[in-house]
């Protein structure tokens, strides 16, 4: 495990309709858990509908901090999604942010309308390589289908977070977060989805 | 589940709306009342959960209004109730929020009502404080997932001790946020309420206004000790930051950025109305440049700065810095948006001079640049297989075929998005729950000046019982002309899912007597008819078959909510057919991904045809129907 800086400031980003707002739900109750302070910063509403999401998740040992990371402060981007990696990262990286991202675009309308063009994914990944040192890419979606539906990319995503080896606690305090927050069949898929993101940064 | 954990002392994770929820079960809660509006919704979601266990009566209204009534019927037994509404909610309750406020309480009441700095999910941004002070209640202001618990939980003794309601005032950025929260003792008091023959609750005296006076004086009293209020930074600091609710902690996080945090105060205040004003006066006698954090309008603002005219003689030359001055300010201008660290960092380092460039590593177009391309916008759009995408389409379609330049009125809820390219940009009004009935019923009055459209207004059915109802009796009374469509997803989409009077089951998942819309309309004498918006040509031939009569007239588009039916649920299995589909060559430019435009259908560039994206596709079938090589197929796995 790396070296711990107060806060830990991770966003979580992507499109509504995605699972942030589970995955970084999962973050927060293992922090708790663990015995850190944690806040997360979470807009739903309206953006479940399609829009841009984001999750703020703020962990530190002591210190209570407010639900926004302020600009350029993020520690770790986990992108669900490529442009939104992009989009997040102008306001909030820094040359030391470590980027986590799912390869699987999600078409805006603008782009389905063909008024707009989606950017070449392998372009978005090269321009992310510019700006930060430590990127993952890793395909989330398709390892969520291999885990049993599209839909766990969520909890790859969060697995891989784990394998990242930055979060100050163990990944058995977020493999038995979802144990709690899910039952059966999805309990399963979720771990099962977890553990495949989870190898992809671990090794 | 956290919130009903017994243990005190132990830290569990919460949203801010489990925490409201957790301080009203430490209160001692026993009746809430609420009509789904984000971002407080969960609040009540939460409580119905745990109603058995803490033996609570917990209901979804028809709406705020209503809400409030019953909590305050429960206070006035004696017993402890919670009311809990979104600030455009608190608009509608507010007829009897300024008539209770005179007759007063007994068992401790409380009003949570959250406001949308930034309007994330609302039509406005407004700032209930404004209201409350009007309506002579008391106002807090939790700054954090923990203040939303314990403000909760202490606005119960203070409604109990004025007899008066008190206001929670609850943000996004605080409702919305989760965090560990330390949990106090769960109380279970025994109830027992009391309304004897002798118990009298009336608005109906001047004299009630002085009492109602001299219990908001006594909360000013009590405020400045409040254990809300708290103040961090040098002791008689000259420069200070007033600040409320999540704000005081952009506002020391912005200090410790600008490194200014050792010689600046902060203020917090938690009691927002009435002021605490002796509290402020020991800060302010000391100060020479104050600056107001809070969202959105300058309340805090101008109340303390007509607290500093009060006691100038006392108080020496001070220089205010908010919204007033411009000082305080996002990048729409003050009083606009929510607050952030940014913001006031930006704000911060005008006013005391500080250098500050900023922290964004790039530019977005620094960043287009680099990636030698634009990087495209990301609209809302309603989700993948919603049925108000279906309605909208036949509506559009119906009204091209009627060919009198029909107009279409909105309302509120998802169905909200068909003012946006979503929904075909079809809506040409949007105001409050209700409102789209209203207007239409005075649009479908004019003939007699020469408008002669067909007029269709769009309504959910969660909204149908809300604010519907009142202006389709109008209508029929008045035999106004227009057509009035329900988007009956049967329930409340946009809010998370909530039931409501048309569903047969009540917040706490008991049995409820449906009050089916149906028998509402035919009460009414209005002619109606069903139809399925996934069935497109029966629900355009339904549409343009009604634009013929006159009259008030109801076509309900039935279908569930996408979201919901597939919940839990296998979907069915959607994709194209290559040999079929003619792609780029097709006649139908694309129709399915570019002028139906359900997000599920993308386009596969590299082949040039269209493909259904299995992650998104909630497997609705209505493009399969629509395509005109019928090159789409669903195999059905649900009915
Ligand atoms: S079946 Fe077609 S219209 Fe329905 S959700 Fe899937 S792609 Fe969209
Ligand atoms: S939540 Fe339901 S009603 Fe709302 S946009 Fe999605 S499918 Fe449509």
């Amino acid at each position: 495990m790396s070296t711990f800086v107060e806060p830990l400031n991770i966003i979580i980003t992507g499109v509504g309709g995605q699972g942030n707002v589970l995955a970084s739900q999962v973050v927060s109750v293992a922090a708790a858990v663990a015995g850190y302070r944690v806040v997360v910063g979470e807009t739903f509403g309206v953006s479940q509908r399609g829009g841009s999401v984001m999750s703020h998740v703020r962990i530190s040992k002591d210190k209570p901090y407010g639900p926004l990371i302020p600009r350029g402060r993020a520690g770790v981007i986990a992108g669900f999604e490529p442009l939104e990696t992009l989009r997040v990262m102008v306001n909030y990286a820094n040359p030391d942010t470590v980027t986590i991202m799912n390869d699987r675009p999600n078409y805006p309308l603008g782009c389905l309308l063909g008024e707009d063009k989606y950017p070449d994914p392998a372009r978005i990944e090269e321009t992310i390589r510019k700006l930060v040192a430590r990127v993952h890419r890793l395909p989330a979606t398709e390892l969520a289908k291999e885990a049993g539906s599209p839909l766990a990319a969520n909890m790859v995503m969060t697995g891989a977070l784990a394998g990242s080896g930055l979060l100050p606690f163990g990944r058995e305090y977020l493999t038995a977060t979802i144990e709690l927050l899910f039952k059966d069949s999805v309990r399963d898929l979720n771990l099962a989805a977890f553990e495949l993101g989870y190898r992809q940064l671990a090794g | 589940m956290g919130v009903c954990k017994e243990q005190p002392g132990v830290r569990v994770a919460l949203t801010g709306n489990e925490s409201i929820a957790r301080g009203a079960l430490e209160a001692g809660v026993a009746y809430a009342a609420s009509y789904p509006g984000s971002p407080t919704a969960e609040v009540l979601g939460t409580l119905a959960k745990v109603a058995g266990e803490f033996n609570l009566y917990v209901e979804w209204s028809v709406n705020e209004k209503v809400a409030m009534e019953g909590a305050a019927a429960a206070s006035f037994t004696g017993l402890r109730s919670l009311v809990v509404m979104k600030a455009d909610g608190l608009n509608v309750a507010l007829d009897f929020a300024s008539a209770l406020a005179l007759s007063g309480t007994r068992g401790g009441m409380v009003i949570v009502v959250g406001d949308d700095p930034s309007s994330h999910s609302s039509v406005r941004e407004e700032d209930s404080r404004n209201l409350c002070k009007a309506l002579h209640l008391p106002i807090w202001e939790p700054s954090s997932v923990q203040e939303a618990k314990d403000m909760t939980r202490a606005a119960f003794d203070l409604s109990e001790q004025l007899k008066l309601p008190v206001v929670v005032r609850c943000v996004t950025r605080v409702c919305h946020a989760s965090g560990d929260v330390e949990l106090g003792e769960l109380t279970r008091p025994e109830r027992r309420p009391v309304f004897g023959r002798d118990d009298r609750v009336i608005t109906f005296s001047i004299q009630l206004h002085a009492q109602l006076e001299q219990k908001l004086s006594r909360a000013a009293a009590e405020a400045s000790d409040s254990f809300f209020n708290g103040y961090s930074g040098p002791a008689n600091a000259r420069r200070l930051v007033i600040a409320s609710g999540p704000s005081a902690m952009y506002a020391l996080e912005a200090l410790d950025m600008l490194g200014l945090a050792g010689g600046v105060g902060v203020l917090k205040l938690g009691t927002t109305w009435p002021l605490p004003e002796t509290l402020l006066l020991n800060y302010l006698k000391n100060a020479s440049e104050v600056v107001f954090a809070e969202e959105v309008e300058p309340f805090v603002e101008d109340n303390v700065m007509a607290l500093a005219a009060g006691h100038w003689n006392e108080l020496g030359s001070i220089k205010f810095y908010g919204k007033r001055s411009g000082h305080v300010a996002g990048p729409a201008g003050a009083g606009i948006g929510e607050l952030d660290p940014d913001v006031l960092a930006g704000s911060l380092a005008k006013i005391f001079d500080v250098p500050w460039a900023g922290q964004t590593m790039l530019t977005s177009r620094e960043a287009e640049e680099l990636l030698g391309e634009k990087m495209p916008g990301r609209e809302l759009a309603l989700c993948a297989g919603c049925p108000h995408r279906a309605s909208f389409w036949a509506i559009r379609t119906a009204l091209e075929l009627d060919g009198r330049e029909g107009v279409v009125l909105g309302d509120i809820g998802c169905y909200t998005l068909g003012i946006v390219r979503t929904g075909y940009y079809l809506l040409q009004t949007m105001h409050c729950m209700g409102a789209g009935v209203g207007i239409a019923g005075g649009l479908g009055k004019l003939n007699r000046f020469g408008f002669n459209k067909p007029v269709i207004t769009v309504v959910g059915d969660s909204t149908f019982y809300h604010a519907a109802v009142p202006a389709l009796i109008n209508a029929r009374y008045n035999r106004a002309n227009f057509m009035c469509v329900v988007l009956d997803n049967e329930t409340t989409a946009m809010t998370g899912h909530q039931p409501h009077p048309g569903r047969q089951t009540t917040a706490t998942g008991g049995p409820a007597d449906t009050v089916y819309m149906e028998e509402i309309i035919r009460g009414l004498n209005i002619p109606y008819a069903i139809s399925d918006p996934y069935d497109v040509d029966a629900t355009i031939n339904a549409v343009c078959d009604m634009l013929q009569l006159s009259g008030p007239r109801v076509l309900i588009l039935r279908r569930t909510c996408a979201l919901a039916a597939v919940k839990g649920k296998e979907k069915n299995r959607v994709y194209v057919d290559w040999d079929k589909c003619i792609g780029d060559d097709c006649g139908c430019g694309r129709f399915c991904s570019k002028v139906f435009a359900c997000p599920a259908n993308i386009w596969d560039a590299e082949h040039g045809k269209a493909r259904i994206d299995e992650a998104v596709c909630n497997g609705c079938g209505v493009c399969a129907t629509l395509c005109p090589q019928q090159a789409i197929v669903v195999e059905r796995t649900v009915e």
